[in-house]
């Protein structure tokens, strides 16, 4: 089920703009990796390429090579939408279809894409996803109320539960509890650490303590100042990054200290 | 310290205001004012007494909340003024129209006019179902040809195009085409029947092509405006659960935009419905029922207005009469139009709150 992704000197650009430089890593399956690094350093863009969401915006294009489990996501006439059904991904920034009422928006995947499935399945695996997102005691009373009706927090949960629903091999996260309280982080890691069973899951965070609670690998990226692209500094067992890294700069950002 | 209780201290937070009553006494005084002024100079003009009256009012009102309240309130009631006066300037037209077109239109607004074409009438009675169903066919085959197209181009503009020199050449083209004059959309429907079946003295459908060429640019415009506006995030969303792009226009982006694209259709209609010059060319004018598009000459309700107007028979009176109620029928279609508009875009909008 799971899969490995090993990515190899990789450059991403907006227009001329080179935001990510030269990273080259590998991300195992069954586990849980974190991305850590100072605002603006190519956290989020990187993550795009993994599911070659980077692409949709306009000028935006990637060199390099990024093999999931051996397959090039982009080496010629692979299918980005075949690739997205296989990475799923949860936005900085919930985003529920706001025409969509929450189970709508639970099986947006299913829908969207004309799956067909009785529709008892389909109750079933929304209750499902929704308790792993940890909304659903929150929201079973009222799944055919809008999504856009919830609080932002509970926003981002509908869209974890969104993207775990379509049951991916691999779930990329970008900050996925930067709007939730210390309760719903906590169930959230819970869940990453259940789903770690099956899935690869890589998580972009700006909390060290989630990194070092969740996380199994850590990759510290950083920019030499404003308009140089973001590099890949060191990556390794999150145990080693924390307790011992061999590079100073991420000693600095992880115990807070700069400059 | 200081600066805590001097914040707190009584006084700080508050400020004059005008009594309440200021108000309605400044208008009724200001009226009374400018129309004594407007007696004695002008032989009682009322126009100039409302304007006079007007002035005097923002006068007063500004000196006092000057006086009373300090200069940002008395700003705050200028500008509120100003705009107020601004909107029923733009009322008074509205309102002249709508007042005319009832009170001159209700003398045939009858059982008749509604049941009765002109077929063999010469004096006084006769109808305008004619019209009516001949307007209700042309716009809504007009409609037909348009929306699709309009729609197309524009999900093309706001999902495809970008960057693209096509887009930016139909961009180009849209806007040239609302400037067209609406006679030559008429000419060149004709003249693009006439290629295509002979001569011939209009008929239908060709009026509905006249008005495709003036509905199709405005409703590129407002739906490639109302796709813009559906943020990318949702396009995102929709794209990371692996939907293709043409499911993620389909059932993502057009429905949160379909209200929008209602409203912007019904208003194309509503103003295509009225156009008057390029019907009376490519539909061409009948006195009779007619209800098919593809041949012979078909009654609109402009040129039914325009016709009984311009060429009035023996009794003038009764023609007056029955293209006043013509243009309060086509007055009461349009609302109509933009009531159901409204229905519908409610139906869609996209659902917030609980
Ligand atoms: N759509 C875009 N077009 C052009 N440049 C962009 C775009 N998105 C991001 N960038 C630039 O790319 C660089 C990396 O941005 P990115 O969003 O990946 O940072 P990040 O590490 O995720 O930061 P944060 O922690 O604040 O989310 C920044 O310099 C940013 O200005
Ligand atoms: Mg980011």
């Amino acid at each position: 089920m799971s899969k490995r992704i090993e990515i190899t000197d990789l450059n991403v650009y907006y227009g001329s703009f080179r935001a990510v430089e030269d990273v080259t890593m590998t991300i195992a399956p069954k586990s849980v990796t974190a991305f850590i690094g100072p605002s603006g350093c190519g956290k989020s863009t990187f993550l795009r390429t993994l599911n070659r969401m980077h692409e949709v915006i306009p000028g935006a294009r990637v060199e390099g090579e990024v093999l999931l489990d051996g397959e090039n996501l982009y080496g010629p006439g692979v299918d980005p939408v075949r690739v997205r059904r296989q990475v799923g991904m949860v936005f900085q920034r919930p985003n529920p279809f706001p025409t969509m009422s929450i189970k709508e928006n639970v099986l947006a995947g299913i829908n969207l894409n004309n799956r067909r499935m009785p529709s008892s399945a389909k109750d079933e695996l929304a209750e499902h996803a929704l308790r792993g997102a940890n909304l659903w005691e929150e929201v079973k009373n009222r799944m055919n109320l809008p999504g856009s009706g919830l609080s932002g927090g509970q926003q981002q949960r509908l869209c974890i539960a969104r993207a775990i629903a379509m049951e991916p091999e691999v779930l990329l996260m970008d900050e996925p509890c930067s709007a939730l309280d210390p309760i719903s982080t906590l169930a959230i890691e819970d869940l990453m650490n259940e789903l770690k069973e099956k899935y690869t899951i890589v998580i972009v965070t700006h909390n060290m303590q989630q990194a070092a609670r969740v996380s199994d690998v850590t990759a510290f990226f950083n920019i030499a100042g404003t308009g140089a692209p973001g590099r890949l500094i060191e990556s390794g067992p999150t145990d080693k990054i924390f307790s011992a890294p061999d590079v100073k700069a991420t000693e600095d950002y992880i115990s807070g200290r700069f400059g | 310290m200081t600066t805590i209780s001097q914040a707190l201290a009584p006084g700080q937070l508050t400020s004059g205001r005008l009594p309440r009553a200021t108000i309605p006494v400044f208008l009724v005084a200001a009226s009374l004012l400018g129309f004594a002024l407007a007696v004695l100079f002008a032989g009682g003009n009322l126009a100039l007494a409302a304007l006079l009256a007007y002035l005097l009012y923002l006068i007063a009102i500004e000196v006092a909340a000057r006086i009373v309240e300090g200069s940002r309130q008395a700003a705050d009631r200028r500008a509120s003024n100003l705009i107020v006066g601004a909107f029923a300037l733009a009322l008074i037209p509205l309102g002249s129209v709508t007042w005319s077109a009832i009170s001159k239109g209700m003398a045939r607004f009858d059982v008749d006019y509604f049941t009765m074409s002109m077929r063999n009438v010469v004096g006084p009675g006769g109808g305008a179902l004619h019209a009516i169903t001949g307007t209700l066919f042309v716009t809504g085959a007009a409609a037909a040809i348009s929306v699709p197209i309009g729609l197309l181009a524009a999900i093309y503009l706001a999902e495809y195009g970008a960057g693209k020199r096509l887009a930016k050449a139909i961009t180009f083209f849209v806007d040239v085409m609302t400037g067209v004059p609406s006679i030559v959309a008429g000419l060149f429907a004709y003249a693009l029947m006439t290629l295509i079946i002979g001569p011939n003295n209009g008929f239908g459908l060709s009026g509905s092509v006249a008005l495709s060429v003036l509905m199709i640019p405005v409703v590129v415009r407002s739906s490639e405006e109302l796709l813009r506006l559906v943020p990318n995030e949702l396009r995102e969303a929709s794209y990371a659960l692996g939907v293709p792009k043409w499911l993620t226009i389909t059932r993502v982006v057009l429905p949160t935009a379909v209200s929008g694209i209602i409203s912007g259709v019904i208003l194309a209609i509503a103003r295509v419905i009225g156009e008057t010059a390029p019907l009376l060319v490519a539909a061409g004018f009948t006195a009779s029922m007619n209800n098919n598009l593809f041949a012979n000459p078909m009654m609109t309700l402009p040129v039914y207005v325009y016709d009984s107007y311009q060429h009035p028979g023996v009794d003038v009176q009764v023609y007056l009469d029955r293209a006043w109620a013509g243009a309060l029928t086509l007055i009461l279609i349009v609302m109509l139009l933009n009531l159901i508009g409204r229905l519908i875009a409610r139906r869609f909008a996209p659902k917030t709150g609980h």
